[in-house]
């Protein structure tokens, strides 16, 4: 049995795998199926200032190996969060890393502000939504407003703060290095990369949003580069996500860089893929006779 | 809701329409836990997304599924055999009102949506009065199983190659003139849940429908198969998969 555990800018888990944003609600759901407390840590579903409805639907739909969403950030609001679900999830032994968002950067520093005063762990800074008119991706994709609402976040917080980014970008390592050197004490990537289908029967796209981000293991490759270079740019912890499905995929994130990994569209092939990456990741470990999967982060050897 | 998620045994499939198909699956736990109304989440060999399908048959030990090729997932569905081994999540969703008091019912399927009314005609028995609709003669299912339930059974056809020509609201407008029906219930195209609901409001009837929409996690954590419904003189977008595939028709907007 491999030590599975890794620390982030400070924060210690017991293993490095985190079911991502959006996919896992605020846990409940899932824990019908597996105690919580098996994962390393829950990034919680995407939370603003206000509730927000979100778009209408369809707000999915299937591509080859991944998938589209639209579903443009729904969620009850910062305070129905920090009422009812955080408290919750602070009697789990997981890491909680609080996912936020905000039309402007005042907003996302409202949001984090009220939680300034609460038990969470991390703070993950979306800049990077693909799926909302203001805000979200904007942040994202330019260098000035991405450090911008990075300082201001950072400002009101002490929380450990993980910025995340988007992959819809020409350098994602200089967006990386602004927000590095903003504040983030940590970035995770990659968000979703915003694709399209159309109904060919009807001339209409599938999604309501027209537009959506993409998923799923169709972008695997695109995140073990992205993580790679990102983790070359900067001197503060990766978390890596995109496309991850088994436990040799987290160990390649794991070596591109990233010292631990996000499981998104995954989860909705097979809910238990959180728990059996980790399970996956130890047999590997153990046959490769690698003490710590601490041991593994960023020793690709490039050509 | 209580779920559980594991591959199931086959242990019997039949073709019974053009591309539809039913499977009996093997799998006390998750038949157990089944209501009228709920769904099961079906991993698709191959494809990211599983496969949202109403429950047409609760059975002790087993669950009974009736589904239509729509596109790949659901083919690769289909190539699956008696015998083999199919992922399901199971068993999802909020179904139907089912009440002892009630003296009349009218279940409504349209197409494909005909197969979740089946479990609530065996509930009901002769207190149901089940109308069907179908595109045609070829495209109609289950009437046998229907009959079998002691419910009265009415067949529409949009061609009227079999059974009343027509859409299934003219016979459900002359069931609610005669009166005493205590509620409807339905599943089908959208346009029928519309009218459905539409002419259950004039009569005063209650009535409940059941959903469909694309969906990804199934369970209410990805919020993706979003429904804009008002409940408590609040607009809200309700999840198909959580808080529905059933809602009350007063709750959908339209």
């Amino acid at each position: 049995m491999a030590d599975m555990s890794v620390n982030v800018c400070g924060v210690d888990f017991k293993n490095p795998i985190i079911p991502a944003s959006g996919v896992f609600g605020y846990g409940r759901e899932y824990e019908e199926l597996f105690p919580l407390d098996k994962l390393g840590g829950i990034a919680t579903k995407g939370t603003t200032l206000h509730k927000r409805t979100g778009n209408l639907a369809p707000r999915i739909a299937e591509t080859p190996s991944g998938m589209l969403n639209s579903v443009g950030l729904q969620n009850p609001g910062i305070d129905h969060f920090i009422e009812t679900e955080l408290p919750y999830l602070l009697t789990k032994d997981l890491v909680v890393l609080a996912n936020i968002a905000g039309s402007t950067p005042e907003e996302c520093a409202q949001v984090a502000e009220k939680l300034e005063a609460t038990d969470v762990h991390m703070i993950e800074l979306n800049i990077s939504c693909p799926n909302v008119k203001q805000g979200g991706a904007a942040f994202g994709t330019s260098c000035e407003m991405a450090a911008e609402v990075t300082r201001q976040v950072r400002k009101v917080t002490t929380k450990p703060l993980v910025v995340k980014l988007s992959p819809n970008v020409t350098s994602i390592a200089e967006i990386a290095k602004s927000v590095e050197a903003a504040g983030a004490d940590a970035v995770s990537l990659i968000n979703t990369l915003l694709g399209m289908r159309i109904d060919i029967n009807t001339g209409r796209p599938i999604l309501r949003n027209n537009v959506g981000g993409m998923s799923g293991p169709a972008v695997f490759p695109i995140a073990v580069r992205m993580v790679w270079q990102v983790a070359n740019a900067v001197k503060i912890p990766v978390i890596g996500m995109g496309g991850v499905s088994s436990g040799r995929d987290a160990i390649e994130l794991m070596m591109a860089g990233a010292s631990a990994v996000q499981v998104g569209a995954a989860i909705f092939t097979d809910p238990f893929a959180p728990v059996r990456i980790v399970e996956e990741m130890n047999e590997f470990l153990d046959s490769k006779g690698i003490a710590s999967v601490r041991d593994i982060i960023g020793t690709v050897k490039p050509w | 809701m209580k779920y559980i998620q594991d591959k199931f045994r086959i242990v019997s499939k039949r073709a019974i329409g053009r591309d539809i198909y039913s499977f009996e699956i093997y799998c006390p736990a998750a038949a157990q836990l089944a209501v009228p109304g709920q769904f099961v989440h079906i991993r698709a060999n191959g494809f990211t997304l599983r496969r949202p399908i109403s429950i047409c048959g609760i059975g002790e030990d087993t669950l009974r599924i009736v589904f239509e090729i729509r596109g790949e997932g659901t083919a690769a569905i289909a190539n699956l055999n008696e015998g083999d081994l199919i992922d399901m999540l199971a068993p999802l969703g909020h179904g139907f009102t089912l009440d002892d008091n009630f003296r009349k019912v009218v279940l409504i399927g349209g197409g494909i949506g005909t197969p979740p009314m089946l479990p609530l005609a065996k509930f009901y028995g002769r207190k149901a009065a089940v109308i069907s609709g179908f595109r045609n003669a070829s495209a109609v299912i289950l009437q046998e199983d229907f009959r079998k339930t002691g419910a009265e059974t009415i067949l529409c056809t949009d061609d009227g190659s079999t059974g009343i020509h027509g859409f299934v609201t003219e016979p459900l407008k002359e069931l609610a003139a005669k009166g005493g029906i205590d509620a409807v219930y339905a599943c089908g195209p959208m346009p029928m849940l519309k009218n459905i609901a539409a002419i259950c409001k004039g009569n005063g009837i209650y009535c409940e429908i059941s959903l469909e929409e694309r969906m990804a996690c199934g369970i209410g954590a990805c919020l993706g198969c979003a429904c804009r419904t008002v409940r408590n003189d609040e607009e809200y977008f309700a999840h198909v998969c959580k808080d529905g595939p059933v809602f009350k028709a007063e709750e959908v907007l339209f």
